[in-house]
């Protein structure tokens, strides 16, 4: 590959190129004309997949303000993971659901271009743009079925909160700047760590100011007021989609932004984060328990995931680095196909997303019960899945850093998490169907390819992790 | 390789059990006698290694290292002692009994029913044969979910109460120990600059005493709770009562047995120092859980939930002579868990026939059975004594070089546990003279019958076994001799840091003393 100014941008442009085929494949199709638009975004994403490929190793850098760096590569590659699963499970929704086909996917697409945007970006200016376009798609997603009330409402209070965080985000690049007169994280880290300003009242406060629009975005407590309204208003696949995708890419950048611009002051923020960790991995596991309906329960799960990510950030070491990648990957493949379930076992009319909703499922449907099943034990960081061996990877992350006591609250809350994800294996496995209910939903084709691809992923994940993780450990050997 | 194939071969059964389609129950037939076959081909690999076994070795044997995570110095390491040995073959052993129990029992879904319980003997098989602690975690977390599911789907009415009770329970106590387990790796990479889960490498690091007292703490709830000592019992009466009969004999018969096999091989060991102090205190919930559990087994009214605690009970025997930290006491230990698994396992498994017999367990509800089932009583006659600890049965020699090690110790502990042996006569005669004798006094209980030659099939190895264990206990002390001997002469090394150590208890002694117990045990 020759070295041009635009390398690091490629793999965005391959999918930005699949979104605008998209649209116009749309606007040129004909009234009933059948076409797999979503193939199209496919092939645009493995086109990120493939340039993401060939960068590795590089160091890639456009503009100064996108560096396609390891880190940000493997991120990029848990962010096709999670387009390409979502797409293939839209295709079932879509169709069913009778959703617009060409806006939906070139929203999705243009989704996962912020995603990447995020994740590669070195400029807070930039990771602010990045943050708006894959927000403001996401909320169109969120109320994408118009003629539902929930989706309307949960769209809007999306909307109006992320709104609302942009805002203290945006305060937060402004004190930045006006401490360090760059946007560039490399240059605000060079003069923070060359200045000796502790005691800077500005500084803590463009901190917390960021500080705060991040945990907007990955919902940590107390900033996820909107989490659980909006994933259960959305359709279910979308909400897999934005409880992995979003969470990754503002992971991603929240861990840039922290452990490198503002790495010198780690001292100031890493108690901030503790008590934000703490309290999001207990109130996610505890509130957890007492939803009724899968598809809140999930948000809450994701909330108290979003908590375990939290301490890898806290550690702050290489391992801590490393942990938060691979955690990230092993559950947005999880979360994806969690989700995944639920929206094939929704109908045009009915979700199907309550506990009630899965009684008896192994009965029907035994392969789709045993899948959701293998999820949900992830989920829970149960051997031999792909959530064990992250939840491990966190916690030894904690243990070496020294922060004992987060890594005994992180396992005994998993603990109590165990509980709730057991309740969905409890319904499927050891209550009969609800006799009120129909029978569920019949799934096939490319739904269930991508389950049972996720499923392959996660006991890889689990089993044979070696690959992965020196992967992740190389990712982190090139920034920070 | 024999190793390895002791745990892949039941989960390589499972996994093609899993391809063999059986949605409408037409090839139940098949699957069973497929189910057994797995099962068999694994015992006979366990008793394999047994047959290879050197039994003069005080070294890990069969030793397979693979890398498996490297970063992390993780690797796929396994191997066998003593100690380990003869809990692999009682794994082997009762897993074919407890499939053979599921044919009368077990009507639906029975392909899964046994790809779990295959499942389940792949896990706890595992967990005995780990020495890189990662990987004995691993197997040890994920045995709970064929035990959840066993529990959940076949078990009584309470069951999915039970399953989750027994689910988070065991989680809890586990994930504290990996955060401990964690924190020895990196003590370890902190002293070395390396990261290892390797067990014998751990047993080698020099850990600053406080630290061991928290991890201690840490291994030891986890296994506290497996076994179940008193406090931390609740749920196993939940779990045995409302579980299957083939879960019943596995959970008495193995699982429990992890719990304290986690105690010989890593909490004392490991961490002696802290043992040490602990034991102590370890002791006194092990005796008071034998009081506690033979009290309340004595006032149970279900048969299945008395013989539950009356293992709350023996468990409580292997607790104590562990803590003895003598030779006969460890050897005692081990030798209780193996004749607490066959006797513990046979009742259960009698139980779950009376109980698929007539649909209830009460024991009011029967009475005088010995007219209308001969056979079935004389069987359960020799458990019922083996549960005792009658000499020539297999639980006296377990009971007797625990109490003499335990008296060596603290004779307060031994004299207190010898009142446990009295009331285990008590409540278990009680219950066989009730349910047995006197007149049949229910109608239902007239046409019973008697032992089916495929019910045979599972009792008669287990009276056998309760038998020769009892008659014969030099087979079964011999391999463990000499690792029973390096784990105390490691305790009590650390131990004379301490205090120092009287010139009579030096192993070397105490192994004339055990010939002087093996020969009033084959007496």
């Amino acid at each position: 590959m020759m070295d041009t100014p635009f390398n690091a941008v490629v793999p965005m442009l391959c999918v930005v190129f699949a979104a605008l085929a998209v649209m116009m494949a749309e606007a040129f199709r004909g009234r009933d004309e059948q076409m797999a638009l979503g193939g199209l975004g496919i092939v645009g994403l493995v086109g990120a997949a493939v340039s993401s490929m060939l960068l590795w190793n590089r160091n890639a850098s456009s503009f100064g303000v996108i560096v396609a760096d390891n880190f940000g590569l493997f991120v990029t590659m848990t962010l096709v993971i999670v387009g390409v699963l979502t797409i293939m499970f839209s295709s079932v929704v879509v169709r069913r659901d009778g959703l617009p086909a060409g806006e939906y996917y070139a929203l999705v697409l243009f989704a996962v271009v912020g995603m990447i945007m995020m994740a590669t970006a070195n400029d807070l200016l930039v990771i602010f743009i990045a943050l708006e376009i894959l927000s403001l798609a996401v909320y169109v997603l969120t109320g994408i079925r118009r003629d539902d009330p929930r989706a309307t409402e949960a769209a809007f209070k999306y909307f109006l909160l992320g709104a609302f965080s942009s805002a203290f985000f945006l305060y937060g690049i402004a004190f930045t700047y006006g401490v360090s007169g760059s946007t560039r994280l490399d240059r605000i880290g060079a003069f923070l760590a060359a200045q000796s300003m502790s005691d800077s009242p500005l500084i803590l406060v463009a901190i917390g100011m960021l500080l705060v629009g991040f945990a907007f975005k990955i919902s940590a407590v107390p900033f996820h007021m909107w989490t659980p309204d909006a994933y259960e208003g959305a359709p279910a696949v979308v909400t897999g989609f934005m409880s992995t995708g979003v969470k990754a890419a503002a992971f991603a950048a929240f861990t840039r932004v922290f452990l490198s611009a503002f790495e010198p002051f780690s001292v100031d923020w890493a108690p901030m984060i503790w008590i934000l960790a703490v309290a999001t991995m207990i109130l996610g596991t505890v509130v957890g328990v007492a939803q009724t309906n899968v598809k809140r329960m999930l948000a809450y799960s994701s909330i108290a995931h979003g908590g375990y990510l939290l301490v890898g950030l806290i550690a702050a070491n290489d391992v801590g680095k490393a942990a938060i990648l691979f955690y990230l990957l092993a559950y947005a493949v999880t979360n994806v196909a969690a989700f995944g379930v639920i929206a094939l076992l929704g109908t045009r009319d009915a979700a199907n997303d309550e506990l009630r909703d899965f009684s008896g499922l192994w009965h029907g449907r035994p392969a789709l019960a045993a899948l959701m099943t293998v999820c949900l034990l992830s989920l829970g960081g149960l051997p031999p899945t792909a959530g064990f061996i992250g939840k491990w990877y966190i916690f030894s992350a904690a243990v070496s850093a020294g922060y004992y006591g987060l890594a005994i609250i992180g396992v005994l809350t998993s603990v109590v998490s165990v509980f709730f994800y057991l309740r969905v294996v409890v319904m499927m496995y050891m209550e009969e169907r609800d006799p009120g209910l129909a029978a569920p939903a019949h799934v096939g084709g490319v739904g269930m390819v991508a389950l049972v691809a996720s499923i392959v992923v996660i006991f890889y994940l689990g089993v044979l992790p070696t690959r992965v993780l020196d992967l992740a450990a190389e990712s982190i050997s090139t920034i920070f | 390789m024999l190793l390895t194939l002791s745990w892949l071969v039941p989960l390589v059964g499972a996994l093609l059990l899993l391809l063999v389609g059986n949605a409408d129950g037409r090839r139940d037939g098949m699957i069973r006698w497929l189910a057994l076959g797995v099962s068999l081909i694994a015992f006979a690999v366990t008793l394999g290694v047994w047959a290879a076994f050197d039994p003069a070795s005080a070294e890990f044997q069969f030793v397979e290292r693979h890398s498996w995570i490297p970063q992390f110095g993780i690797d796929y390491f396994v191997g066998i002692d003593g100690i380990s040995l003869l809990l692999v073959v009682l794994t082997g052993f009762l897993t074919p009994i407890a499939l053979l129990s599921s044919w009368g029992s077990i009507e639906r879904k029975v392909k899964e029913f046994s790809i779990f319980i295959l499942a389940l003997e792949a896990a706890m098989v595992g967990v005995f044969i780990s020495l890189d602690l990662f990987l004995f975690y691993v197997f040890w977390d994920a045995m709970l979910i064929p035990m959840y599911f066993l529990i959940g789907i076949w078990g009584y009415d309470r069951r999915v109460y039970a399953a989750i009770k027994f689910m988070l329970y065991t989680m809890a106590g586990s994930v504290l120990m990996l955060v401990a387990i964690l924190g020895m790796a990196y003590l370890h990479s902190a002293a070395t600059g390396s990261y290892t889960f390797d067990l014998l490498k751990l047993y080698s690091l020099d850990i600053a005493p406080q630290t061991q007292m928290w991890f201690f703490l840490a291994f030891t709830l986890a296994f506290a709770i497996k076994v179940p000592l008193f406090p931390f019992h609740t749920w196993l009466p939940d779990a045995h009562v409302q579980a299957p009969t083939a879960g019943s004999v596995i959970l008495a018969g193995v699982l429990l047995k992890m719990g304290t096999y986690g105690l010989l091989r890593f909490s004392f060991p490991l961490f002696p120092e802290a043992a040490a102090y602990f034991a102590p205190w370890l002791a006194l919930l092990a005796v008071i859980g034998i009081i506690y559990g033979a009290l309340v087994a004595m006032v149970q009214p279900d048969m299945k939930k008395l013989v539950a605690y009356s293992s709350v009970s023996h468990l409580g025997f292997v607790v104590l002579g562990i803590c003895a930290m003598n030779t006969q006491g460890m050897q005692g230990a081990v030798y209780q868990m193996l004749a607490h698994g066959v006797s513990t396992g046979g009742l259960f498994l009698m139980v779950g026939m009376l109980s698929d017999r007539r649909h209830t367990r009460l024991i009011a509800e029967f009475g005088g059975l010995k007219t209308v089932m001969p056979q079935f009583t004389a069987a359960f006659l020799i458990m019922t004594l083996a549960s005792i600890g009658l000499p020539g049965l297999n639980g006296f020699v377990g009971e007797f070089l625990i109490m003499l090690g335990a008296f060596r110790w603290a004779p307060a502990f031994a004299v207190a546990a010898g009142l446990g042996v009295i009331l285990s006569a008590v409540y278990m005669l009680w219950m066989f003279q009730r349910v047995f004798y006197g007149p049949v006094t229910h109608e239902a209980n007239e046409t019973l019958t008697d032992l089916q030659p495929r019910e045979w099939a599972g009792v008669l190895p287990l009276c056998a076994m309760a038998l020769v264990m009892g008659v014969f206990p030099t087979i079964f002390l011999k391999p463990m001799e000499a690792s029973v001997d390096a784990l105390v002469l490691r305790m009590q090394a650390t131990q004379t840091v301490q205090v120092e150590i009287p010139v009579d208890r030096r192993p070397d002694d105490e192994r004339r003393l055990t010939t002087v117990t093996e020969r009033v045990a084959r007496r």
